[in-house]
């Protein structure tokens, strides 16, 4: 059904007068609300350090936090640059390994009964419980929180990309044989692209995991050395209960979770708002 | 794109295709088709109407050669080569990532022929079925009839010798129905195509075609053929004269012979 041209209809009686308004209501709380609630929770935040008087070694109000983030920003933010890159990277090999591996499980029913356990047996043992091992094998101190980082993040996008490959309509694979599809042929316009909202769906999950997983081989991997990240700096400054520097790089932290989020969101609907109706905005 | 002029009356047609002793049996044991003799000529409007269960989509399934039968021949004349089939399914089966010109250039495309190398065939197939503007539209952009359209655009852009539609207007309203099955006689009448089309509707069967086969369910068969002999072009004045009324008074008597009929392993 079109949407689109439903748009330009006139604006006419009182009900729907309403309903334009309620519409616009939404558009802007759904913007300024979020905003406000998080506006309110610093402002409690620091009210509460400084009317009950809290040292900064135990609770550091906002403005400490953020003069803090300025102040050591030279430190904080090569040690985000290290771990932004590891993060990027583990979801980069996440992408490929999944994406690929999805692809040979759809192409031989044989070897996805051999190596699909092996991915769940990845994914269901907690990734500190392997980090140390991983760190004792590996060298390479980069390679093994990247490794690390890859276990946790490249699941998702597995076994979102398998169900996508898999989910082919199959009145469309029927058509692809009966004009003499290839198998690549297939592969690449039939099942790549019905894969794709459930591999966008699985990159959303893994941004998010391949960020948790570089801080939580940082946490076990501990002395720094060359090329400490954020993880690091936070166990650092722990140690020398240097808290306003804790919160910095939580922050950071945070802020980088949630603009992977923002970038992958942004992507999907990029590539589906065309098509996908997960990405169709519907009257009513 | 030069179709012969007109089509020769019944009797008169050259033969396409011949189906002789087909048997299906599914897992050794459910006999889906049973010994089903079926022959095809150029420019035949075929029905295969039965209740559900008579292997009215097995047939299909096994003349589009997705299965083969258990045994029994099907063969073409002159033989087969992709493109000499176009199928039209119960629904539309775009991919929804892809516009229209897109979904109608899938046959062409699988052959390795870019869009701008068959850009004409795909005009001519979507002017056909009267969607020539909207070849950028995305399938979700479109109603369920225009969507029903561009798969019988994709259907007939390689120009095909034989087009097979399995119960494709089911799913519609009656009024998009009725419009739909005016426009593919008109198609019909333009391209001079052969066409087996399957419904379960007896009304449906005596408005398209020249030939209705009449099958029964528990083994699938063929019970019986009812010529429709009501010339074309049709529209809707023959929808409502006495002839049409008669001729489905046939078609509906001998589905109902077809449905009370024992079959030969009706009890088995």
């Amino acid at each position: 059904m079109s949407t689109t041209d439903m748009n330009t209809a006139l604006v006419v009686d009182e009900e729907e007068l309403r309903y334009a308004r309620a519409q616009k209501r939404e558009k802007i709380a759904k913007w300024v609300l979020p905003v406000v609630v998080i506006a309110l929770a610093i402002f409690l935040w620091d009210r509460l350090v400084v009317w009950n008087e809290i040292p900064h070694y135990i609770l550091p109000g906002p403005g400490l936090v953020l003069k803090t983030l300025v102040q050591d920003w030279g430190m904080l933010s090569s040690a985000l640059l290290v771990t932004l890159k590891i993060t990027l990277a583990a979801l980069a090999v996440a992408v490929i390994g999944g994406v690929g591996l999805a692809i040979l499980f759809t192409q031989s029913r044989y070897f996805e009964m051999s190596f699909y356990p092996f991915a769940v047996i990845l994914q269901v043992t907690p990734v500190v419980s392997i980090a140390p091992l991983i760190f004792i094998y590996v060298d390479n101190r980069l390679a093994a929180l990247l490794l690390c980082a890859w276990i946790v993040a490249f699941f998702p996008i597995l076994s979102n990309t398998t169900l996508g490959l898999n989910s082919t309509d199959h009145n469309l694979r029927d058509l692809y044989k009966i004009y003499g599809a290839t198998r690549w042929q297939r592969l690449r316009y039939l099942q790549l692209p019905t894969a794709l909202p459930y591999f966008l769906g699985g990159l959303r999950i893994a941004g998010g995991l391949s960020l948790i997983g570089a801080v939580v081989a940082e946490y076990v991997a501990g002395t720094g050395g060359i090329g400490s990240g954020l993880a690091f700096r936070i166990l650092e400054a722990g140690y020398r209960l240097n808290i306003p520097r804790m919160f910095a790089a939580l922050l950071l932290i945070a802020a980088t979770g949630v603009v992977i989020f923002t970038a992958a969101s942004l992507l999907s609907h990029a590539l589906l708002h065309k098509w996908h109706e997960s990405a169709i905005k519907r009257e009513s | 794109m030069t179709p012969p002029t007109s089509i020769p009356p019944m009797g008169q047609r050259a033969k396409l295709l011949d189906m002789s002793n087909v048997d299906k049996v599914f897992n050794g044991n459910v006999v889906a088709l049973k010994d089903m003799n079926l022959t095809v000529n150029q420019g035949d409007f075929i029905s295969l109407l039965g209740p559900s269960g008579c292997g009215k989509s097995t047939a299909l399934r096994l003349i589009s050669g997705l299965m083969r039968p258990t045994s029994g021949h099907i063969a073409w004349d002159g033989g087969m080569k992709t493109g000499d089939l176009g199928v039209v399914f119960q629904e539309p089966t775009l991919m929804p990532w892809a516009t229209v010109e897109e979904n109608v250039w899938l046959p062409f495309r699988l052959r390795g022929k870019s869009l701008r190398d068959v850009q004409d065939e795909i005009m001519w197939a979507l002017k056909m079925v009267g969607l020539e503007k909207f070849q950028r539209a995305y399938p979700r952009e479109l109603s369920g009839g225009m969507k029903m359209r561009v798969s019988i655009a994709r259907s007939l852009v390689t120009e095909p010798r034989l087009i097979l539609m399995d119960e494709p207007f089911a799913a519609l309203d009656e009024i998009t129905r009725h419009k739909l099955n005016n426009d593919l006689l008109e198609l019909r009448e333009k391209l001079k195509c052969t066409v087996i089309f399957v419904t379960h509707s007896v009304f449906e069967s005596v408005f398209l075609s020249d030939r209705i086969v009449v099958m029964a369910a528990r083994p699938g068969r063929v019970s019986s053929e009812v010529t429709v002999d009501a010339p074309y072009p049709r529209t809707e004045e023959f929808r409502t004269s006495a002839d049409y009324a008669e001729l489905c008074r046939k078609a509906s008597d001998a589905l109902h012979a077809a449905m009370n009929e024992h079959g030969a392993r009706a009890s088995a």
